[in-house]
């Protein structure tokens, strides 16, 4: 009876997550991957091939947007990381109390506006009669108007800025779970600040640095915005790619073939970073 | 601390320097923090390969004051010296002392042998050359080749070892200890007390220890230093701390004692009359209390100082000898006591004697209590 | 006199309509296309409310694929992207013209439009508001950029911006000598001048500050002086020489891209009767001109230009003479799967470096 009973709970309780994942991820999925091997032969005429697929591997231009996109991704995700470390390692280890959470929430005060805004703020400093340039010029350290906009750069530093909380809340939560007294066992054993750092901080937030890592790395190789405004002529995003193909070229079978492409191609990318960091995503996702 | 005025704070006696050259002094160690003194001008001298305790209750400083020895917190003003140089403005990592954290502080990302190893990889020892020491320390504390294994394998003693291995490895000239038995069971903790001292004994370096636990302390040390409010109050051997307590303070902290309020009715030489607060006249030795007839004051017997009767004919004249009731017997093994409850109502703590004798004792029974002048241990008492 | 009768038929029937049944309108347009005082206005008169969504044409096609041809009730494609659609995905029904009120409607342009959006034999769209795309310059700064091509030129390096769509494809080819409306049922020969027009636009690359993508993005970089020279809509340019005399929209000399948005219906739009009573509502002079004054172009109502405020008809006039008009580049139906050979085309001049 009672096994009985808690049997129901059970799956009671399971049933929303359930629903979530068959309703809201794989359902969709399923219909986008038979959106994606329909090849168009003409109108309202498709036949199922892995032409689409075929394309992307095909023709240069798009395998080299995808690259593109996950390399500068990677090097934004290395960016936030390398920025991220030290606020993290202040709001955790170097503040308390009231501090602590003022500093934690100023990092959530540009969330509180919508990406759009934040991506329009940092235009109207970046843009060639916009702040930076202008005060630069009252300053007298440049003779004319220099362009921050529309290049890599200014992606990059859309992006770092777009996603550095998912970095730094992570690390946050790891670092604070490291006692004090680890690092202080380190100083009383003869370590520098940088063997502490490499050989007790680290591989303590290592958890914390990883899926803050994969979160980011994901935001930015998804981010649509971001490189589209603030991104020069040649920045082509895949994700902008998709869009294109989606609305702009109504080629619903290749845009899809190209968002399965995304999934697979970036999960590879985390898998083999979790290779390489000697984490497990259970380990990862469980411990922050 | 008003009212310890007039006893001396900054008593060496019992501390008897053999070493010309002791491992670590401390002068006029201050540490001022926002508005309160946490350590207050604390100077002792810790002899080379002995086993040094600081005994105090939680908040008493001595926290404060390991940490400055460690290098953790720099003094406000004062000198600290570790085999004759002086440790001002040298950080923790260039100091030759090692600590045992109070939670052990063990790398819980690396496994024994990188724990044992880690100071030894920062001083750039060889490869190999680590690979032995570490075995060979490890050897000493009696956990010969657990190097590969991980922390959370080993058990609360086990890692009590591997954290004074990882220090002892680096073979410095002070370990200090930051209340490392805290955390164990009372079973286990009793066993550390004898292995600690065990190890302090065959690696014959300085141990530097903080506690709360007057029995660790006194169990361990070679000298013993009890801390209050910032200073210490007293510095001795532990028989002449639990036996002479300079102040009023000791003589209440270290071990169990009766407090009884009184006023001098009279002073003869190192002889006082007392009365108690509830009545009960009392005949103390006291050769240096410096009271004055007509000063509050407390004064503090020790359980087992005090004998116990059925009749009042065995005593001596010059006995403080009074008839109570028995209120409760405490049985604890050799540690028992019985609570008499005087006819001033006043309930006083009397160790069970040994012998038996008094095993068919019973809550209501009439008893003598009985002790001797020279038993007790009389202190101004402090201004309210 | 006509038109004042007219006007009192269809307020007669529209104020004898409500009450029967009152529906919600659910309009997919332009920005702009639908005042606010004009829904108030409507509202009142019929008892019908309207929700509306703007977008553009191709976020209006891919919205009504999605749902097959739901969700909206009225929608406002431009006219040459109609039959493509349609043939491709089915997601309109043709038009009733006994509902509509033929007499509102400019009958050239009616007649056009009908041409245009006819798909095996029936008519699915009606013209609302026309105008063309050109190019909007500072005339104090780049006064020589006369025609597409003049982009590319020296003078104006770093200060030139177009967008990567598909008019910027066609002005190129024009302003290059070449017909591509003319080639848009030949797709080896339109292939051929998508070929050229890429050379053209990779060597041109250098030239451009960036690819704008909004209306308000080109508005600001010409307001900013970071770009003087530009393709982009006419009432763009219009707008910006209200606040600056020396920007304005410049008819090219190979002509302006002319570009009709239509209404169309949904075909499974649920509100039938709501969208003609809104056709026939916002196609009354009184309405269309408070729409040309909101949206900056002009409506195939007849009479529509009568309530135009005279700042704008100025502009209008500035930049368009007769020949300019008569020189208007009209869009064509876009035959099925020609924007797939334009995308490839835009997605190498995109990458290139």
């Amino acid at each position: 009876m009672t096994s009985d009973t808690s049997k129901l709970g059970f799956y009671l309780l399971l049933a929303p997550i359930f629903l979530w994942l068959v309703l809201l991820i794989i359902l969709p999925h399923i219909g986008l991957f038979m959106v994606s091997i329909s090849e168009k032969i003409g109108p309202r005429e498709y036949q199922t091939g892995f032409g689409n697929y075929a394309t992307f591997f095909g023709e240069p231009l798009y395998w080299r947007t995808f690259a593109r996109t996950a390399i500068m991704s990677i090097l934004a995700t290395a960016l936030t990381l390398i920025l991220g470390f030290p606020i993290a390692y202040y709001i955790a280890k170097l503040t308390r109390g009231r501090t602590k959470t003022t500093l934690f929430l100023m990092c959530m005060i540009p969330f509180w506006v919508s990406e759009l805004v934040r991506t329009f703020g940092w235009m109207i400093l970046l843009r060639e009669t916009g702040v930076i340039s202008t005060t630069l010029q009252s300053l007298g350290l440049i003779s004319g108007p220099v362009e921050l906009l529309y290049n890599d750069a200014a992606i990059m530093v859309g992006l770092v800025y777009t996603s550095i909380l998912f970095m730094i809340v992570p690390l946050v939560t790891t670092l604070d779970s490291l006692d004090d007294s680890l690092i202080e066992a380190g100083y009383d054993l003869g370590g520098t600040t940088t063997s502490i750092m490499r050989e007790i901080v680290i591989p303590h937030a290592m958890p914390g640095i990883v899926s803050g890592c994969i979160v980011v790395f994901m935001l930015s190789l998804g981010n649509y915005l971001t490189p589209i405004l603030l991104g020069g002529k040649d920045s082509l995003w895949f994700t902008g790619m998709i869009y294109t193909q989606f609305i702009t070229r109504f080629n619903w079978e290749f845009g899809s073939a190209l968002g399965f492409l995304l999934l697979a191609l970036s999960s590879a990318i985390v898998f083999l970073g979790l290779k390489m960091s000697r984490q497990s995503l259970s380990d990862t996702m469980g411990r922050t | 601390m008003k009212g310890h005025h007039a006893v001396p704070f900054l008593t060496l006696r019992g501390c008897v320097l053999t070493d010309t050259h002791p491992d670590l002094v401390c002068r006029d160690l201050t540490k001022d923090f926002d508005g309160f003194r946490a350590v207050d001008n604390v100077s002792f001298e810790v002899p080379k390969g002995s086993f040094f305790s600081i005994l105090g209750p939680s908040g008493c400083g001595k926290t404060t004051l390991l940490r400055m020895i460690a290098g953790f917190q720099s003094p406000s003003h004062g000198d600290l010296l570790i085999k004759g140089a002086s440790m001002i403005g040298v950080p923790p990592n260039k100091r030759p002392v090692s600590m045992v954290f109070q939670h052990l502080a063990l790398f819980p990302t690396m496994n024994i042998g990188d724990n044992v190893g880690f100071g030894l990889r920062q001083r750039g020892v060889g490869r190999n050359d680590i690979a032995r020491r570490v075995e060979a320390v490890l050897e000493r504390v009696g956990l010969p080749g657990v190097s590969a294994r991980r922390i959370d394998q080993l058990s609360g003693g086990q890692k009590q070892r591997v954290a004074i291995a990882r220090c002892m490895v680096l073979e410095p000239d002070v370990l200090l200890l930051d209340e490392p038995l805290g955390a164990l069971d009372l079973k286990l903790r009793e066993h550390m007390k004898v292995e600690l001292k065990s190890l302090q004994a065959a690696f014959d370096t300085t141990f530097v220890y903080i506690t709360h636990d007057q029995s660790e302390a006194l169990v361990m040390s070679d000298n013993i230093a009890v801390m209050n409010h910032g200073r210490f109050e007293q510095i001795g051997p532990p028989h002449e701390v639990y036996h002479n307590p300079d102040t009023a303070f000791v003589a209440g902290f270290v071990g169990d004692a009766n407090k009884i309020d009184a006023t001098v009715s009279s002073v003869d030489g190192p002889k006082l009359t007392l009365t108690s607060n509830a009545g009960t006249r009392m005949q103390v030795e006291a050769a240096q209390s410096n009271l004055s007839a007509g000063q509050a004051t407390q004064i503090f017997l020790r359980p087992e100082a005090i004998e116990l009767s059925k009749s009042s004919d065995s005593f001596e004249s010059n006995q403080n000898v009074s008839k109570g009731t028995v209120n409760a017997v405490l049985f604890n093994g050799a540690n028992s006591s019985v609570i008499v409850r005087d006819p001033a109502g006043n309930l006083i703590s009397v160790a069970m004697p040994q012998t038996g004798s008094f095993a068919e004792l019973r809550e209501g029974d009439e008893v003598f209590t009985c002790w001797r002048p020279h038993k007790a241990r009389c202190y101004p008492a402090p201004q309210v | 006199m006509k038109s004042t009768l007219v006007t009192s038929l269809v307020v007669a029937t529209a104020l004898a309509a409500p009450a029967a049944n009152a529906d919600t309108l659910r309009l997919l347009t332009w920005g702009g296309y639908a005042p606010e005082e004009v829904i108030a206005k409507f509202e009142a008169e019929t008892g019908h409310t309207v929700e509306v969504t703007t977008s553009n044409n191709e976020e209006m096609i891919a919205k009504l694929r999605a749902t097959n041809g739901g969700g909206f009730d009225l929608a406002q494609p431009s006219q040459d992207r109609i039959t493509s659609a349609q043939e491709e995905f089915g997601i309109y029904k043709p038009m009733d013209m006994s509902k509509v009120n033929a007499d509102l409607f400019i009958p050239s342009m009616l007649k056009a439009t009908a041409g245009n959006t006819t798909f095996e034999g029936e008519v699915y769209g009606l013209p609302h508001v026309w105008g063309t795309s050109g190019l909007v310059v500072n005339t104090a700064q780049a006064g020589d950029v006369q025609d597409y091509t003049d982009l590319c030129d020296a003078s104006v390096a770093g200060k030139v911006s177009y967008r990567l769509k598909r008019p910027t494809l066609i002005g190129f080819a024009y302003s290059m000598g070449l017909d591509p409306f003319a080639a848009y049922g030949d797709t080896a020969k339109y292939q051929d001048i998508l070929n050229q027009v890429e050379a053209k636009l990779t060597d041109c690359k250098p030239n451009v500050k960036t690819y704008w993508g909004g209306g308000d993005e080109i508005k600001n970089l010409l307001r900013s002086g970071e770009v003087v020279a530009s393709m982009a809509w006419d009432t763009g340019g219009w707008q910006l020489n209200a606040d600056n005399p020396d920007i304005t929209f410049v008819a090219p000399d190979s002509g302006a891209l002319g570009w009709i948005d239509t209404f169309v219906l949904p075909a499974r739009g649920r509100a039938d009767d709501a969208a003609y009573d809104w056709i026939n509502f916002v196609m009354r002079p009184d309405i269309a001109a408070m729409i040309t004054n909101t949206a900056g172009n002009f409506t195939a109502a007849v009479d529509g230009d009568a309530g135009v405020s005279a700042d704008l008809k100025a502009r209008y006039q500035g930049s368009f003479d007769q020949s300019a008009i008569d020189n208007i580049k009209w869009y064509p139906p876009v035959p099925a799967g020609l924007e797939a050979l334009e995308g490839a085309t835009l997605d190498r001049i995109n990458a290139a470096n």
